[in-house]
């Protein structure tokens, strides 16, 4: 990697963690002005109906279409695991903390990012095909799509060497910064907001209405 | 696209309402209710939705309405709130008319979506801040606007004036005598271990119910009373045409005469909406943790009465039996499994429904839906045909329905797809059961 790139990494580590903390305490101090949002949430059965969520075919909906729950845990798993754990990431940890960890095969690493491209382009496919979701799908939607496959799509390309390689690393890792940043600023929160709304209705469900919600 | 001769219904109670509107209005209005009524739920729901549609086929009404992408939850909110706070309240009449047609008839605040929802979004809760913003308007359904006025009046929500109210339990306390010897209604009997409540439907429409339990108490041996003043009137159409000021008061007038009489309890009639805007709506809305006094439903009374041996089941029912499991006390308390201990032991053929427990479908009577009346009927029958199909899959002769919205929904139901079956609640079924002579 080039060392003119290392502010913007730089740039995109604080935005995706200081962008994630600020939405975070922001919404902390709006919940506190509703009365019952802290009292309501419950670890117990907040965990456990999140678990339910995490869990393939934990859920009644997941059951009821097993293709999209297979295909959306594969997407989501191979998004949040493969660019931890590519060869080319571990080096670079390696390089500047001397921190060093398990990497994956290469080969592995390339079908786990065609897997995140392919179920984006399913997920693409979908919202043109499915009524009841291009009913409610706008521009943006498309994009975050796109946003999201980006890094990988010129990961996958930069390691194949379909294209020199300082211009393919180049737009790997620009759009590998974009796709950080825009996280906490845009629907890729459901990240982490997931958790927060999840644990809010497995608590109102669980422990104050005495049921279930998977 | 949403149902056309349904989107030309006329309803005075908007369409008066919408000619009275200034955009200053409307757009403070919103305004207000976005910015003060609301705070974080509101914000992460709002980010947090990736616009997936997996909630589609959660709703009675887009499994009914051959999967028309408008009757998704998702589609509704886009339809009403999304806009609202894309175009900052600058909305117009036309846009509210729709939105309110909506909230109050295409939604029947059921929560059955958050269970298919992953991230757990509360579609209801969204539907029902613009119920509230529609109230503020003035943009309610007439006829549940009359009821939320009488709530406000007399804090009931049929016009009971306070003698037909003790003329009523007094007549109840006569038939109930004659089926049993010895049984009462106490009045303002302070220190009973269970102060009975009713929704109004029973004293104007179903008074039977009131005699039934009478003799239900007495066969217990219950120390129990009826309050003779306001504060009887469990339910709460306020909480759901979005009046919330008068839906607090009406809790308050319930929770303060259970109160005066210092009793153990709340027992509460077979009503899902009921329960809801006492144990929930009603405490959250006046910033209460939890309400003052234990309250249960009747099917949690009716289990422990059966369990405890103090009502013995002598005659079981023969036909076949279903049950409606309803929205408000089995996806908001869980009742499932006692439901179906009282019905097992009332019943010798008991056919369960699919999708059932907190899955079961909504009735679309309930949140309000039935109260908005006879212009919206042919409507909610549209949006409830998963509901016939799911009834006549069970091949019962009979469905009991521990609820009186369950109850009018699927009696409308039965009517209007020819399903040729009737409709009991349990209290019903009990008296005739329970063996009198012991």
């Amino acid at each position: 990697m080039e060392s003119y790139w290392i502010p913007f990494v730089w740039l995109a580590f604080v935005g995706l963690l200081g962008g994630t903390a600020f939405k975070i305490v922001q919404m902390g101090r709006l919940a506190s002005r509703e009365k019952t949002v802290f009292p309501t949430l419950d670890a117990k059965h907040g965990a456990r109906s999140v678990l339910h969520w995490l869990l393939p075919f934990g859920t009644r909906n997941m059951r009821l279409r097993p293709f999209f729950t297979v295909v959306s845990f594969a997407f989501h798993a191979c998004l949040l695991i493969t660019p931890l754990f590519v060869m080319g990431h571990a080096v670079l940890w390696q390089q500047s903390w001397g921190i060093s960890w398990w990497s994956l095969p290469a080969p592995v690493a390339d079908f786990m990012s065609l897997v995140v491209v392919a179920g984006g382009l399913f997920f693409i496919l979908r919202r043109i095909a499915a009524p009841q979701v291009r009913n409610v799908t706008t521009w943006s939607d498309y994009a975050i799509v796109l946003l999201v496959i980006a890094p990988f799509v010129t990961g996958f390309v930069a390691h194949q060497g379909w294209l020199p390689s300082k211009h393919a690393i180049a737009l790997h890792i620009a759009s590998g910064i974009a796709w950080l940043l825009a996280i906490p600023f845009t629907r890729l929160a459901h990240m982490f907001w997931f958790v927060f709304s999840r644990a809010y209705m497995g608590s109102e469900f669980g422990a104050v209405r005495n049921a279930r919600d998977w | 696209m949403s149902d056309p001769t349904d989107m030309m219904i006329a309803d005075a109670g908007i369409d008066e309402g919408i000619k009275k509107l200034t955009p200053e209005r409307i757009e403070q209005t919103i305004r207000h209710v976005l910015d003060n009524e609301s705070a974080a739920r509101m914000k992460v729901y709002l980010e947090t939705c990736v616009h997936c549609g997996l909630c589609a086929e959660a709703c009675h009404t887009y499994n009914s309405r051959d999967r028309d992408p408008d009757y998704a939850p998702v589609a509704k909110v886009k339809n009403t709130l999304w806009e609202m706070v894309k175009r900052k309240g600058k909305v117009d009449g036309p846009f509210l008319k729709n939105a309110a047609r909506i909230a109050f008839t295409e939604c029947g605040a059921c929560r059955r979506c958050s269970m298919y929802c992953p991230f757990g979004i509360d579609i209801a809760y969204q539907i029902m801040t613009v119920r509230r913003i529609c109230s503020l308007l003035g943009l309610v359904p007439q006829y549940l606007q009359d009821t939320t006025n009488s709530h406000a009046v007399t804090s009931n929500q049929m016009w009971v004036q306070p003698d037909d109210w003790i003329d009523t339990l007094m007549w109840q306390e006569e038939e109930a005598m004659s089926e049993l010897s010895g049984a009462r209604i106490p009045l303002d009997k302070e220190g009973a271990d269970v102060f009975y409540s009713v929704i109004a439907p029973e004293p104007k429409i179903l008074a039977q119910l009131i005699g039934n339990m009478a003799v239900i108490m007495k066969a217990a041996n219950i120390d129990w009373t009826m309050p003779s003043a306001d504060g009887w009137d469990n339910s709460n159409m306020a909480m759901y045409s979005g009046d919330f000021e008068v839906m607090g008061r009406v809790e308050r007038a319930h929770w303060e005469r259970a109160a005066q009489l210092r009793v153990k309890r709340i027992v509460m009639g077979e009503c899902g909406h009921a329960y809801r805007g006492a144990v929930y709506d009603g405490p959250k809305w006046l910033a209460w943790k939890q309400p003052p006094i234990p309250m249960v439903h009747a099917v949690e009374f009716y289990y422990e009465l059966i369990k405890s041996g103090k009502l013995v089941i002598k005659r079981k029912i023969e036909e076949p039996v279903t049950v409606q499991d309803p929205c408000n006390i089995v996806r908001g308390r869980g009742l499932h499994d006692k439901l179906r201990y009282v019905i097992k032991a009332l019943c010798e053929d008991f056919r369960d429904m699919e999708p059932r427990h907190e899955h079961n479908y909504c009735c679309a009577a309930g949140g309000g839906v039935i109260n908005c009346g006879p212009p919206w009927k042919l409507s909610r029958m549209k949006s409830i045909r998963c509901k016939a199909d799911q009834l006549a899959a069970t091949k019962a002769s009979l469905i009991i329905t521990p609820c009186h919205n369950c109850h009018s929904g699927i009696e409308d139901i039965i009517g209007h797809y020819k399903l040729g079956m009737h409709v009991k609640f349990i209290n019903e079924l009990l008296v005739k059961a329970i063996d009198l002579e012991s």
